[in-house]
């Protein structure tokens, strides 16, 4: 395939967790900026091995504490570091751009976390990196967890523990609810995934559906949705012809009135289109316990996976 | 961000798009002006974000231009579904045999820009596809590439534009419209009706235009076409301060980070029996400013009877949120009971912050939502 660094494609899907492991080797893009440098150092702290940063013209330098060597490209990064995963954080003007870079130079998993980037230039930046042959997460998501090994993104570490749930998401603050009720129950995760709002991204529920259920480690399932869109909906299709662990969820948005958008680029309901009340039937439909609250979530996992 | 008829029409008349001659009107003195340029029958059209403008009589035809003048003096201040008339479109009136549809969407399942055509035009694409979907036309533009001729063309020849004369205008008038819709960053682009004309010919008579509010960074001439007219006051002030506020029908204030949070705030409110005033999502790294901002618009709704704070502290810190909300107490002070549940990052600090004050602290969001919906209840 063309595009590919000298390191070539290194496969991520280990067991134990999905997509990051100990073996992450992370690539910051947007390492100096205010973003970028903050939660590289919350990554470094939880663990993470935070091998490289580009930064466009400070090729030489280095970042946090001189830790981290900076790089002017991510294809000479990733030839002198073996960089695997990158994250961005470089501002929606540039993003783009970014998630092409990384795409061609070798990176096989790209995860921005930039919100704001216009939506046309993912559709032809999606398509480039899928041609690439490489995943995305995001963009304007929170990024990934694996409790114990890896953190790339914004979630907060210490809510997160390692344990058999698998958690998928379409929010940020949302999720850190659901993951910290979970760990006081004595639930840890897999691997907690937020894939973002906005109205294209990367990889969605069915993609992260998939990883969960070849996942040996991964013994239940938590999806995270809200109004908007039919995401849930495949979910549901989905789950139905190719899911047999239990899944839980919770659908924001059910008091949300018509043709309102909360934030989300995603999160609009108009014509009846994408309400909560409908995707709430499709999950349950094909046995999904839906919580109605998110501090209910924890207790429909437990009792899922004892049933 | 939503384009006004006229705005959506000139745009589309920039890339190429055929539109009826004319133009836009604040007095009934300009829209005679501009009906005597014309010269002929003219349509009046009240320029306001609302469907169905013309059963409401917001839409009338002229013979003259003595006619138009009068038919504008009646639109032009009328009320609509509660917004008033300031602006009204005069354009030629004419006649024609048919009305088809065309617009480019960006379509989230399939992560393309898609073009939909259907010969069933003049009437809302939702009802078609409810009544007859087959006469709906999907075509994914090229990712890349763009929208290529034989697309365009196939679009023609699959709503059953046999003749090749038409089929190439109407090829051309899809490939104009979607370089509208790239040119300008949009999230939809609409021509309906797209109307044949006695004489075969192909022409747009009404449009609609919808913009990324993520792209606007990059067209300041397009930003500047904003109408907040029918923006409620608290929620452009909220816009402003980058924060999202929707105001609701309830008395119970909610100030929420992060938007599916603040939506499931609303859903532990309704649950507990409260009714939720207001969407609010204070953001990613609140700080006190923002803060600030977001109790005065919630408390500025007379309704409130009650407010909520649900902070999930991950990358906003709790010590910086529980100041925000003394400082804004300071300077916003009020009686109407606060209850508090802020967790995570620096959360022992931002309690301890919250304990002198009069905040009524709660340790869940289901907690929270009780306490709020007791104290809304008990509020006269």
């Amino acid at each position: 395939m063309l595009f590919h660094g000298s390191f070539g494609k290194i496969k991520l899907e280990k067991t134990l967790s999905i997509l990051i492991n100990k073996d992450t080797r992370l690539l910051v893009q947007g390492i100096t900026g205010k973003e970028g440098e903050f939660h590289t150092r919350a990554m470094m702290a939880y663990g993470t091995n935070v091998v490289a940063g580009v930064v466009p013209g400070r090729g030489g330098q280095k970042a946090i504490d001189g830790q981290v060597p900076i790089f002017n490209t991510v294809k000479e990064a990733v030839e002198a570091t073996g960089a695997n995963v990158s994250v961005i954080y470089v501002p929606a003007a540039f993003a783009p751009d970014a998630m092409r870079e990384a795409a061609s130079a070798g990176i096989a998993l790209i995860v921005c976390i930039t919100e704001g980037i216009p939506a046309l230039d993912m559709v032809s930046t999606y398509r480039f990196i899928q041609d690439c042959g490489v995943r995305l997460i995001g963009p304007n998501c929170p990024g990934l967890i694996t409790p114990g090994a890896a953190k790339v993104g914004i979630i907060p570490g210490n809510i997160a523990s390692p344990g058999p749930v698998g958690v998928v998401s379409k929010s940020g603050t949302l999720t850190y609810e659901a993951v910290d009720a979970l760990t006081r129950i004595g639930l840890g995760q897999t691997t907690i995934i937020g894939i973002g709002g906005d109205p294209i991204i990367g990889t969605n529920f069915i993609d992260v559906l998939a990883l969960f259920q070849a996942d040996p480690a991964t013994e239940a399932i938590v999806l995270i949705g809200e109004i908007g869109g039919d995401a849930e909906i495949q979910a549901a299709n989905y789950i139905k012809a190719h899911v047999t662990k239990p899944v839980v969820s919770f659908i924001a948005g059910q008091t949300a009135p018509e043709g309102k958008r909360m934030g989300h680029a995603g999160a609009i309901i108009s014509g009846g289109e994408g309400t909560a009340q409908e995707k709430i039937k499709a999950l349950e439909a094909v046995g999904v316990r839906v919580a109605r609250q998110p501090t209910d979530i924890a207790q429909l996992v437990k009792e899922a996976m004892g049933a | 961000m939503k384009l006004h008829e006229y705005q959506a029409r000139d745009l589309l008349a920039k890339y190429g798009v055929p539109v009826t001659g004319g133009g836009v009107a604040t007095t009934p003195a300009e829209a005679r002006s501009i009906a005597e340029s014309i010269g002929g029958g003219v349509v009046v059209k009240a320029q306001v974000f609302v469907g169905g403008r013309g059963k409401a009589g917001g839409v009338k035809l002229a013979a003259t231009p003595a006619e138009a003048e009068q038919v504008a003096s009646q639109i032009l201040g009328m009320q609509i579904k509660g917004l008033t008339v300031e602006k009204v479109l005069v354009a030629e009136a004419i006649t024609y045999q048919k009305e088809i549809y065309l617009s480019a969407i960006l379509d989230r399942a399939t992560k393309h820009v898609m073009m939909i055509a259907s010969a069933e035009g003049g009437v809302e694409i939702e009802e078609v596809a409810k009544t007859n979907p087959e006469a709906i036309i999907k075509i994914p533009a090229h990712p890349t590439l763009g929208l290529q001729d034989y697309q365009a063309r196939e679009l023609a020849f699959s709503i059953g534009l046999t003749d090749g004369k038409q089929a190439r205008q109407f090829a051309q008038i899809a490939s104009a419209l979607y370089r509208t819709f790239v040119a300008s960053d949009a999230s939809l682009v609409e021509i309906n009706p797209l109307v044949i004309r006695d004489d075969g010919s192909l022409q747009a008579l009404d449009s609609k235009v919808l913009l990324d509010e993520s792209a606007l960074f990059r067209h300041p001439e397009l930003a500047a076409l904003r109408d907040s007219s029918d923006e409620p006051e608290a929620e452009r002030v909220a816009r402003e301060a980058d924060l999202t506020f929707i105001k609701l029908d309830g008395n119970i204030g909610c100030m929420v980070n992060g938007a599916g949070l603040a939506m499931a705030t609303m859903d532990v409110v309704k649950l507990y029996g409260g009714e939720p005033a207001n969407f609010l999502d204070i953001g990613g790294g609140a700080n006190k400013e923002k803060v600030k901002t977001a109790l005065r618009i919630i408390l500025a709704d007379p309704n409130v009877k009650a407010v909520m704070f649900n902070i999930f502290g991950g990358i906003t810190r709790v010590d910086e949120v529980a100041r925000g909300i003394i400082a804004a107490l300071e300077e916003v002070p009020t009686n109407v009971p606060l209850v508090a549940r802020l967790t995570g990052t620096n959360e022992a600090e931002g309690l301890k912050i919250l304990a002198e004050s009069q905040l009524i602290p709660a340790t869940s969001l289901a907690e929270a939502a009780q306490k709020a919906v007791a104290a809304a209840q008990a509020t006269p």
